[in-house]
């Protein structure tokens, strides 16, 4: 009734870079992360220096930590707008907790709102199936509400951020960022979750095809009720390092790092109808969006057109996607 | 005949990627004729279908509407030109009102209501929203609708399943004396009767192309049912004796005991016991409830009545995981449903390992590793292209969905036309795979839509017609005809004769 | 008729719940006057426009994230462009920003029909790019209004033959909001364009099976999505005087006044009527709230509860029937 294709035939050159492209998404990506450092050594030399790659490697961690839940929820074809509220909520919390509370349980008390958010977030998606983009969205106004009444009763108090994750985040040691002791186990984790557990396993196959899953006997709300709680408690840990790299208390601190968390994610060969994506990928795409930033800060690009660009690039590099899944 | 044809299609194709869904297909059709399209399961008469009414367009193939190559590459293009479908589902919109669905076709209001009421539906709400219709009016609406417009060429598909008896023969009426005015009829249906009734000539696809044209004679059924299957009833009476060399002695304890199980609509009150060492065949048209069956067993869906015993105990599943922590592991024919496309071979095949929340920790790789290769051994599953299953062949694929469950131990397999559009070679290999599970006491429950595979495979075939078993076939006589005769709901030994057919609906044949 | 009336009394149950949440209104604050009303509506404004613009989009089947930030870009892009211009100036500004929207939301329908990506995907990215445009048309709050257009929204309007005291309770911004929903609205739900995004939402395959053109109906539907999100925008301006490049909380808003005004989800039901009452009983919960004294944050809270609950609802319905 039907020929089936074979796998062994020599396929068409465009289909082969397609394959190359879509197994090795790394090769790609790291020669666009040259090409970018590249360009900005041409337009300012000398600007590339071990001083520059620490910072610029300190901002990018607290990006890619950000871009961690993106990519983890975007695994399941889903997404987590409220990362950018948790991360705020638990360092406001942290600094201003901190005037009272040694560091270690100030960090525990900023990390409640977190598990709270991811909670409330997995319950509406995995067991009411809300769309996770109206989902977290919902829940990070909740928060703001939250954050504000909160302020409300701490303002007199002031704030203090802890020793601790001031020198995690702006410390240097050796010319070698601190927050890189924070940043290599949690990336580590992160791959080796992705990877080597049964955890991961079902987030890929839960975005690949839910009906499979199902199939297989798997319980779709478990999966995403913990793959939400575990992207809210990483959001928050971000935000307690972002407070330390900061330091300044405000209640809209990591909002700005939302919409490039997502384009990391994209731009790191994540798809964001799920199935296929490494934190690999998106750790390179933080760099890529933080050099990126650099450069055009140095042309004086405005707010608004980073904006456009970025929301470009989100859709042009799922629409390309598209195209490269559709016809195999 | 002099007449020129009001609808002539010829060297029509379709092809899907790699598959070719219709290979050659041709169809002609006099002016004032009813002509009936035949076909077995996945024959290519609904891709026909949908190209002639402008729901796909073709790849290959001349379509000339009253002598005149037509454009009809969207629906308001075929309607345009007078060629204007029922489709067996529904396609009123559901929430627009009865009115409003008129207004979308450009449907006269008046005429319409006329053929409702000499369909037999007197008193029609025109506000009502076409939800609310019961569905069995919904297709008369959907029929007035087409009839108002005074279509040339009419495509009734499945016109007069789901109807009551009092409605399919007002329908039938009217097809008949749409004819009379010169129109056309393309009539679609699993129904000798009906087609021997109503419809003065019938054309028969068989794997994507045209195999015969016949005028409907009585008595014509038998030569119908032969170009259907095409030359293989005599030759598979040699491969019966296979089966029976395969066949493990039955006396294996019951696993499955299905008892008056109904679900949904589909399926009413079905019984049957599925022993451990057995592979348990089930025929059936498309349509006829296998799939819910299937279903209620794998624990997709709840069943709305009757009783499904596992071992001696009676068991309700909520979720697929209660089906799979029962051993019970379901193989769906679409492997798009079962399968994780863009994950590797191993990921897929180790699926099932991971899904319960215990084993969420770290994988042990070593030993999932060995599990994994003794299923792809066992299978001989191609893994050049392992990285992602989607680009495995179909075959090797279907390996895939059955090697996860091999992996994972399953006690019985419910494979649903496992073989669907896979290559010979790999048939073959599944079919023994399956012999040897059996062979091993665990039990498989095969439904097919390739009827020589049942004596290829089975021990013994469960026959389904409208939601009801028809008949419990041993092996031995389960060759093609046999089982297409049951498939039909025609009674076992009743060769053609109209006469005795028109009393299938009202008494179906009982279990031996 | 069985379903036709579920609907209707879906909506009556909505206005029932409205009246007598501003009965409660009359007994906590006796005073409660037309003034407030007026307040009220004002606020109402930008919401029932966002509303609008969501309802359209939901009907035909597809969800619109990008209104807020469309209705931030022709808020500023209004308010910079009559900023120190004439008074005369401003009724060409208008029609050009009407346009704007309908244009930039065919944008967002064509890009979902060639791209083939979701919806909901392609209006987040053109969230994105719409709010940077707003941000490159003006960088901070600013901009101006013309007088007669912020005068448009503020008092009432005298009736002839009908005494104060009635009229004092018809603001111009009420007349306003109905009169403009009117005109788009009412053609549109009459025409065949109506009832194919009617279409398209219930069962785009019976749709095309039907003859609908899918791609046209959907572009189109996105287009007057940002129509009355370019009104949305407008009234913004008007109400402020100036254009915030920042997005307002429209979003959500719009979502669960959507699910709550009996629009499901899915598709192809409800109408416009149910949803902008539904924002007027989201509004006046709040002005309960605020005149219980409780905190205004407290009531943000409150109020990112209702509608996150009110959309675990919708999704909740929408799960059932479709397994059903």
């Amino acid at each position: 009734m039907s020929i089936s294709a074979t796998a062994s035939q020599p396929a068409p050159l465009g289909r082969r870079i397609k394959r190359f492209m879509s197994d090795y998404p790394l090769v790609p990506l790291l020669a666009l992360l040259l090409l970018l450092v590249l360009v900005l050594q041409i337009m300012q030399p000398g600007i590339v220096n071990q001083r520059w790659i620490a910072n610029t490697v300190k901002f990018a961690i607290p990006l890619a930590l950000l871009a961690g839940c993106q990519t983890m929820t975007m695994l399941t074809g889903g997404i987590d707008l409220s990362v950018g509220t948790v991360a705020t909520m638990a360092a406001f919390i942290v600094a201003t907790q901190g005037v009272d509370h040694a560091a270690p349980v100030a960090m525990l008390i900023a990390l409640v709102p977190a598990v709270l958010i991811g909670f409330a977030n997995g319950i509406g998606v995995g067991v009411f199936r809300v769309h996770p983009l109206i989902m977290t969205l919902g829940t990070s106004l909740i928060g703001v509400g939250f954050l504000q009444v909160y302020q409300r009763t701490v303002i007199a108090a002031g704030a203090k951020v802890p020793d601790f994750l001031i020198w995690l985040g702006t410390g240097l040691t050796g010319g070698i960022p601190n927050a890189l002791l924070l940043f290599i186990p949690v990336a580590a984790l992160l791959i080796f979750i992705q990877r080597r557990t049964g955890f991961g396993r079902l987030l890929y196959a839960t975005g690949d095809n839910e009906r499979a899953t199902r199939l297989a006997g798997v319980k779709y709300w478990q999966v995403i009720l913990a793959l939400y709680m575990f992207s809210s408690v990483l959001a928050g840990i971000m935000g307690l390092l972002y407070m330390g790299l900061i330091r300044a208390p405000s209640l809209s601190l990591a909002e700005p790092l939302v919409l490039p968390s997502v384009a990391a994610a994209v731009i790191g060969g994540t798809s964001i109808f799920g199935g296929r994506g490494s934190y690999t990928g998106t750790i390179v795409g933080a760099l890529i969006l933080t050099v990126l930033t650099t450069l055009l800060t140095i042309l004086q690009m405005p707010e608004g057109a980073r904006r456009i660009l970025f929301g470009a690039i989100v859709l042009l590099v799922t629409a390309a996607y598209l195209r490269i899944v559709d016809d195999r | 005949m002099t007449t020129s044809p009001l609808l002539d299609a010829t060297g029509v194709a379709k092809r899907y990627g790699a598959v070719a869904a219709l290979k050659n297909a041709s169809l002609s059709l006099l002016p004032g004729e009813v002509h009936a399209l035949m076909g077995a399961n996945g024959a290519g008469k609904s891709t026909l279908v949908k190209i002639l009414t402008g729901a796909i367009s073709a790849n290959v193939g001349r379509i000339l509407v009253r002598g005149q190559e037509r454009d009809i590459r969207s629906p308001a293009k075929a309607r345009k030109a007078g060629l204007v479908p029922v489709y067996q589902e529904p396609s009123l919109i559901p929430d627009l009102d009865v009115l409003s669905n008129l207004r979308l076709t450009n449907t006269p209001v008046e005429p319409f209501r006329n053929w409702v009421r000499e369909l037999g539906v007197p008193d029609l709400d025109l506000r009502e929203l076409a939800r609310d219709v019961p569905l069995a009016i919904q297709r008369v609406l959907d029929l007035a609708r087409a009839l108002a417009v005074e279509p040339d060429v009419l495509l009734l598909d499945e016109m007069t399943a789901a109807l009551p008896a009092n409605l399919a023969e007002r329908v039938l009426e009217v097809v008949k004396g749409q004819s009379r005015t010169g129109r056309s009829v393309i009539f679609i249906s699993h129904r000798f009767v009906e087609i021997a009734a109503l419809c003065d000539r019938a054309t028969v696809l068989r794997d994507g192309e045209t195999v015969g044209v016949v005028d409907i004679v009585p008595g014509v059924e038998e030569r119908i049912v032969e170009l259907m299957l095409g030359a293989k009833v005599e030759k598979r009476r040699v491969t019966q004796q296979r089966a029976e060399d395969a066949a493990s002695p039955a006396g294996g304890s019951t696993r499955i005991a299905v008892r008056n199980l109904s679900v949904g609509t589909k399926l009413q009150d079905v019984s049957f016991d599925l022993k451990d060492g057995e592979v348990a065949g089930v025929v059936a048209l498309e349509g006829q409830g296998q799939d819910e069956l299937f279903a209620a067993l794998a624990g997709s869906i709840r069943p709305a009545g009757g009783t499904i015993e596992v071992d001696g105990r009676q068991v309700r599943f909520s979720h697929p995981a209660d089906a799979v922590q029962a051993g019970i592991a379901y193989v769906p024919g679409d492997r798009t449903e079962a399968l994780a496309m863009q994950q590797s071979v191993r990921e897929n095949i180790a699926l099932p390992f991971s899904a319960a929340f215990r084993n969420w920790g770290p994988i042990r790789m070593g030993k999932e590793g060995a599990t994994v290769q003794g299923a792809i051994e066992r299978l001989q599953i191609d893994t050049r292209a392992q990285r992602e299953v989607q680009r495995l062949s179909g075959g090797n694929q279907q390996k895939v969905t059955i090697a996860r469950w091999i992996a994972a131990d399953a006690r019985t397999l419910l494979c649903f036309d496992p073989t669907r559009g896979i290559d010979v070679g790999t048939k073959q290999e599944i079919y023994k795979l399956l012999r040897q599970l059996a062979a091993q006491g665990k039990s498989v429950l095969f439904y097919t839509s390739e009827l020589e595979e049942v004596q290829l495979v089975c021990d013994r075939a469960i026959v389904i017609f409208g939601g009801r078993v028809v008949d419990i076939l041993p092996v031995e006589i389960a060759d093609e005809a046999a089982l297409t005769r049951a498939a039909y709901g025609l009674p076992r030994d009743a060769k053609a004769d109209v006469g005795i057919l028109a009393d299938v609906h009202s008494d179906p044949v009982t279990r031996p | 008729m069985k379903h036709h009336f579920r609907r209707q009394g879906w909506v009556a149950g909505l206005f029932a719940l409205l009246v007598a949440l501003f009965i409660l209104t009359k007994f906590i604050q006796p005073n409660y006057g037309a003034g407030d009303l007026g307040s009220l509506v004002r606020a109402v404004l930008p919401y029932a426009f966002a509303v609008a613009a969501q309802t359209v989009v939901v009907i035909a089947g597809g969800i619109d994230l990008s209104v807020a930030a469309m209705m931030a870009l022709t808020s500023v892009t209004a308010a910079s462009m009559m900023a120190g211009a004439s008074e005369e100036y401003a009724l060409l500004v208008v029609p050009f920003v009407l346009a704007m929207g309908f244009a930039l939301g065919a944008v967002n329908g064509i890009l979902i029909v060639v791209s083939r990506v979701p919806d909901i995907v392609v209006t987040l990215a053109t969230l994105f790019m719409l709010q940077g445009a707003a941000l490159l048309v003006l960088g901070a709050p600013g901009g101006g209004a013309a007088e007669w257009l912020k005068s448009l929204v503020v008092g009432t309007i005298p009736l002839p033959g009908l005494p104060d005291s009635v009229t004092a309770w018809i603001p111009k911004s009420l007349v306003l909001l109905v009169v403009l929903l009117c005109i788009v609205w009412i053609p549109l739900n009459r025409s065949k364009l109506g009832l194919s995004i009617y279409a398209i939402g219930s069962s785009e395959l019976a749709a095309f099976r039907s003859g609908v053109p899918v791609a046209r109906t959907k572009i189109l539907a996105y287009a007057f999505a940002g129509l009355f999100a370019a009104m949305g925008g407008l009234s913004l301006t008007m109400s402020t005087g100036i254009g915030a490049p920042i997005p307002g909380p429209y979003l959500l808003a719009s979502v669960a006044a959507v699910v709550l005004g009996g629009v499901a989800l899915g598709g192809g039901k409800g109408s416009l009527l149910g949803p902008i009452i539904a924002v007027f009983v989201l509004r006046l919960v709040r002005t309960d709230l605020t005149l219980l004294a409780i905190d205004p944050n407290v009531t943000a809270i409150v109020e990112g509860s209702i509608m996150v609950a009110v959309v675990m609802f919708g999704a909740f319905i929408t799960m059932r029937s479709r397994s059903s």
